[in-house]
């Protein structure tokens, strides 16, 4: 089944129109592959304009779409199979919502990590609805410095709605351990390619998004707050979320912008969710071509590139 | 003197002779609600000399008792807040930041600057609460930054003196970039290894938490402040339960491993100079 965002009503109809179509020639022996051809054809053309002019909120719909892709699917695609996950931060346990582990990409060992959400009732609870606890953070920059420590380079996939929320995340110092995985990411002496794939939310994101390349698939968000938090906080409700959603420019198109992203990652017509092995292709070449590039510069190099241009955003008036 | 005798005595005030008297002359603790005079409050540095409630205060009140002499060099005094993404919520951006700087005095929310704690040279910055609850955007990154810069090029020791609550919203992922930024910039200074003294003050929460307050080589607080990642609402909110006694205090977050001490505002300069000399010696 598929599942249909309110904005896609109009895919919707044409899709139920071609598998009408399909039965009805198939129960009445009639050839209908002509009529279908048509549909399919107003199917692609209305999906291509619904999706060249999505607002900003209707992008994090996208984001949040039931059917996209998380971050495994695509790590087990990039890998082809090969990906090892690695458990625990060897302090308090194994976060479920932050995964990470080595896999080859064209026969070179890649160190993977990103938040992982759930892809049925049961799963969301188990990963937590991809908000990891400091442990997550913490697992993650462990896996970060074993990446450093055997010279290879790093690849996140950034997709949560946050950092969790909970009283043991505040007792064992969800602020610390986001701090500590910005400082270390700085440093870090190998290559880090950043991707949000899904929800880029604030600091939860930014714990593992500090790289060399940091892109976002073009259906993604990426800010200092979800849309309804903002409107909440601005507006005392969530009924403003489109308008906070606009405000906060936090599309993919935005950030770029903004030079607060390196770059766009392409979506397969209809969303990563409607091709989901065009969207891992797509994510596995940039990484490639990254890669190639990266893995020749020097440590230091690459360090210093990358602080620099962390330190270089913002806007500011001197008075 | 005689003042003092009578409320330790217990002994009220009639609300008559309270209101005889000058606006902002007496001061009320909130907490144990003992009135002394604005001056006796002040001389104590703004802490209840009967509770130790410590009021929150502002850099200029900070720098005039940790610096020698009250006298200090400020850093990047001129630079102002831009509004590259055109904010408006119930009021412009642009519009909010001019009232507040009038009405405050202050140009953001952070002041920094260069001066002497007991002859020991270091570089301080110090959040203002009053400049849009203390939030951080493009300036306070790139004043903190700055101030960060002029600790590598002098090699003397950074203190940040945090107060806020969190990332400012109208500059979102503007915002949200400069705790990147300025852990970024820390990590040179331990690269460098002059000492960072981060210390949290009432309120320290959000992005501020989830950066450069959580990264000192020594964590300070003041007692009893609120300091977490996510404030108490949004925890409140979650766990959908009361959070329990003390949840997120100084005292809370010393227990649960995450600071290194506890000071008194009133012990504060001589407790700083006394690292700044282990750091030297
Ligand atoms: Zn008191």
């Amino acid at each position: 089944m598929t599942t249909y965002l309110d904005f896609e009503e109009p895919i919707k109809i044409i899709a139920e129109e071609i598998e009408k179509v399909k039965t009805t020639g198939e129960k009445t022996q009639v050839d209908v592959s002509k009529t279908v051809k048509e549909l399919e054809k107003k199917l692609k053309d209305t999906t291509k304009d619904i999706y060249e002019n999505l607002s900003a909120w209707q992008r994090v719909m996208v984001s949040r779409h039931p059917d996209r892709p998380y971050t495994l699917a695509y790590i087990d695609y990039i890998t082809n199979g090969t990906f090892i996950e690695l458990h625990g931060d060897r302090s308090v346990k194994d976060d479920k919502a932050m995964v990470g582990g080595f896999g080859m990409v064209e026969g070179k060992s890649v160190m993977f990590i990103g938040q992982q959400k759930g892809i049925n009732t049961k799963m969301r609870q188990y990963r937590n609805f991809g908000m990891a606890n400091p442990e997550g953070y913490r697992k993650a920059l462990r896996l970060m410095k074993l990446a450093e420590k055997f010279n290879k380079p790093v690849v996140t996939l950034i997709d949560t709605p946050g950092a969790f929320p909970g009283i043991e995340a505040e007792e064992r110092g969800q602020g610390e351990a986001i701090a500590k995985n910005l400082m270390e990411m700085s440093q870090l002496k190998v290559p880090i390619i950043c991707i949000i794939i899904g929800e880029g939310a604030s600091g939860g994101a930014l714990g593992i998004g500090v790289g060399d390349k940091v892109y976002m698939l073009e259906n993604t968000w990426y800010s200092v707050i979800s849309p309804e938090s903002c409107s909440s906080i601005l507006w005392r409700s969530w009924d403003h979320k489109e308008k906070a959603a606009e405000a906060l420019k936090l599309t993919a198109k935005d950030m770029l912008h903004n030079k607060l992203i390196d770059g766009i990652i392409k979506e397969p017509l209809g969303g990563a969710h409607a091709r989901p092995e065009e969207a891992f292709q797509l994510v596995k070449e940039t990484i490639q071509k990254d890669l190639v590039k990266l893995c020749k510069t020097k440590s230091d190099k690459l360090v210093e590139s990358r602080i620099k241009k962390f330190c270089e955003m913002g806007v500011i008036e001197e008075l | 003197m005689g003042w003092f005798k009578r409320i330790k005595e217990g002994i009220v005030t009639p609300t008559k002779e309270k209101k005889e008297t000058p606006e902002g002359l007496w001061y009320k603790c909130p907490k144990c609600k003992q009135v002394v005079t604005s001056i006796d409050h002040a001389n104590n540095l703004w802490v209840c000399d009967a509770c130790q409630y410590h009021s929150r205060i502002d850099s200029e009140q900070y720098f005039s008792f940790l610096f020698d002499d009250g006298k200090y060099k400020e850093l990047n005094e001129n630079i102002s807040s831009a509004d590259p993404l055109k904010f408006t919520d119930t009021k412009g951006y642009k519009e909010r930041i001019a009232e507040t700087q009038k009405k405050s005095g202050l140009t953001d929310a952070v002041r920094t600057a260069t001066g002497k704690i007991n002859k020991h040279t270091v570089v301080m910055a110090c959040m203002d609460f009053n400049f849009i609850g203390g939030s951080m955007g493009s300036v306070v990154g790139e004043k903190i930054a700055r101030a960060i810069d002029h600790s590598l090029r002098y090699k003397i020791p950074f203190i940040m003196i945090s107060k806020s609550g969190g990332a400012r919203m109208m500059e979102a992922a503007f915002s949200l970039m400069q705790m990147a930024k300025t852990s970024a910039k820390l990590s040179l200074l331990a690269q460098a290894k002059i000492p960072y003294i981060s210390i949290l003050t009432d309120p320290t929460t959000g992005g501020i938490t989830a950066s450069f307050a959580m990264l000192g080589d020594l964590n300070i607080a003041e007692p009893n402040a609120l300091i977490g990642f996510a404030g108490p609402r949004v925890v409140k909110e979650t766990i959908k339960k009361d959070l329990p006694e003390g949840f997120q205090t100084s005292e809370f977050v010393l227990e649960h491993g995450f600071l290194d001490l506890i000071v008194n505002r009133k012990d504060l300069k001589t407790k700083l100079s006394h690292l700044l000399e282990i750091f030297k010696k």
